[in-house]
């Protein structure tokens, strides 16, 4: 079955192309990992399929509808979200947004919903904070938060952008122990993922890009020195099994 | 003492107290959602823009008609609105500066058609100047039942979308994902803006109506973190200052009501500043000892 199916997709940011001829195609159940420099364009893909910025071109199919008719399938985790963080909210708060669409229009979250929230944020390890003001939080917390807000969302796709960013371990285990069960219930997980020595043990798929895709598939087919050494324009070698950037990039 | 009580159980002040209630609270509660949208400056700019708007639905009907008056008022006050929005897009004018030019050039508009109204005989008794700072005292019953229904009104469509405006204004973004219709819910944000400035300008005036959105609402962020409480504090605050306002103001002799009411609500303000529950003066620096 495929989950998500991109079709000729091209970004420009003022005249400047900044992704082109992306064509890709993410069978349902898979955790895909999203691999390229800074600016390769990791995190421009990622908003310009949830139609968050405008395409030059390209067409988004999600389980064989257009992307507006699946939005609720969907669910988005920024590199950094861009809230104000003095807002009267706290983490439960944010949290029971993720049911919104779920709960409809006008209706207010029940009982129910507040419990499910709450044990989304036990998930994340922020049950404590729950009542905390956002920014009375650290930043790997903000995280954990909005990551809980995804949980809660129950979507069947997902997009993260960078979530090990800035969080510890331990955190970085629990939210790969989340992924990893969300792909065994059926979801498809995207994350863009900067450490190329994890690579191996996290994804099951991976996208290697560059302002295009370089390659796209199973890891141990796609994950090669070689297309490595293409996306990221320097060179790689292997250290043990994992590979390391040596110069360039 | 004797006085007072009679004053408050007379039918006319009950209808007085209701509206003004009223108000303070549409205004409170609508204000914390402009407050955090950061849009308080395009309400004042919306609410002196009314003036022009109530001017010239006098000098084309030529009568004293509240309903006409109104529509006149949210008139030039959505056109400024759009004026602010025109420059900012096709202009390399910032928004600040924008709301500034629009400001004055719709206030003045206004004081020049108010000075040539009143200048004229049968002018004078039209009763516009009322319209610069506020007059409970010169306000009929229809007026007051305008200004009640009116808020009621606001008051009920934010509380029905409230869940909606909110996560449309803390992560517009995602709201979109989800499927909300964010720009619709700008535009309703704005009509009730619009509503809260048009039926309130006669009670408080077009220059203060807009302190009277803002000032409750930054009060009550001095006592909660959370957006629910913080809109309902706010809707109280906005009401205790809005009967206070009135009532000096219609017991004492002529007083205008407008600055009444801010003054009220500016003390409200100061005593949050410093007692406020979650981020007072005080609380904060006990925590600290
Ligand atoms: N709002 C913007 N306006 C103009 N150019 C932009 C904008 N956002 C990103 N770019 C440019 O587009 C390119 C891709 O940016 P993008 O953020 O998608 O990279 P990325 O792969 O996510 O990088 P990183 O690993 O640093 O997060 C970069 O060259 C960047 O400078
Ligand atoms: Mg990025």
């Amino acid at each position: 079955m495929k989950a998500i199916e991109i079709q000729n997709l091209a970004v420009t940011y003022e005249r400047q192309p900044v992704l082109e001829n992306v064509n890709f195609t993410i069978p349902e159940g898979t955790l895909t990992g999203i691999i390229g420099p800074n600016g390769a364009g990791k995190s421009t893909l990622i908003k310009s399929i949830l139609h968050l910025i405008p395409r030059l071109s390209g067409d988004v199919v999600v389980y064989g509808k257009p992307y507006k008719k699946q939005r609720n399938l969907i669910g988005y985790v920024p590199q950094r979200s861009e809230v104000d963080w003095d807002f009267p909210t706290n983490a439960l708060d944010v949290v029971l947004m993720g049911r919104y669409g779920h709960i409809g229009w006008i209706r207010r979250p029940n009982k129910k919903e507040i419990q499910f929230a709450y044990e989304c944020l036990e998930k994340v390890g922020m049950k404590e904070f729950a009542n905390r003001q956002i920014s009375q939080l650290s930043g790997g917390q903000q995280q954990r938060v909005f990551l809980a807000r995804a949980l809660a969302q129950d979507a069947q796709i997902y997009f993260m952008d960078e979530p090990f960013a800035g969080v510890d371990a331990a955190t970085e285990k629990a939210i790969m122990k989340l992924l990893q069960e969300w792909r065994e219930q059926g979801k498809t997980v995207l994350v863009v993922h900067h450490d190329l020595q994890t690579v191996k043990d996290y994804f099951d798929h991976c996208l290697l890009l560059n302002k295009t895709p370089v390659d796209y598939g199973p890891t141990e087919s796609v994950f090669t020195l070689d297309n490595l050494e293409r996306t990221y324009g320097g060179a790689i070698s292997f250290l043990g099994n994992s590979p390391i950037l040596t110069q360039g990039g | 003492m004797n006085e007072l009580l009679s004053l408050l159980t007379s039918p006319n002040t009950q209808w007085v107290l209701a509206g003004s209630s009223l108000l303070g609270f549409a205004s409170g509660l609508i204000g914390s959602f402009v407050l955090l949208k950061k849009q308080s400056l395009i309400g004042d700019a919306m609410a002196h823009a009314t003036l022009p708007g109530v001017c010239l639905a006098f000098l084309i009907f030529g009568v004293k008609s509240i309903p006409l008056f109104l529509i006149g008022a949210a008139t030039t006050g959505l056109i400024a609105t759009y004026c602010i929005q025109a420059i900012v897009k096709h202009s390399r004018i910032k928004t600040d500066a924008s709301i500034g030019v629009v400001l004055s050039v719709f206030f003045g508009l206004g004081i020049m058609l108010l000075t040539y109204i009143t200048k004229h005989a049968k002018g004078n008794q039209s009763g516009l100047e009322d319209f610069i700072f506020g007059q409970a005292a010169a306000m009929v019953k229809s007026d007051i039942q305008v200004i009640a229904v009116g808020s009621l009104l606001i008051i009920i469509l934010s509380s029905l979308f409230f869940k909606e405006f909110k996560i449309s204004i803390f992560d517009p973004n995602y709201a979109r994902g989800i499927g909300l219709p964010v720009s619709v819910f700008n535009l309703v944000l704005m009509a009730l803006v619009v509503g809260v400035v048009v039926v309130g300008i006669q009670m408080v005036g077009v220059v203060l109506i807009a302190a009277l959105l803002i000032t409750p609402p930054l009060a009550a962020r001095y006592w909660t973190d959370q957006l629910g409480r913080m809109g309902v504090i706010a809707g109280i605050f906005g009401a205790i200052s809005g009967v206070t306002g009135t009532l000096i103001s219609t017991a004492g002799e002529g007083l205008p009501t407008g600055p009444l009411i801010v003054l009220c609500a500016s003390l409200i303000f100061v005593l949050s500043l410093l007692f406020g529950a979650s981020k007072g003066i005080i609380v904060k620096a006990v925590r600290q000892t």
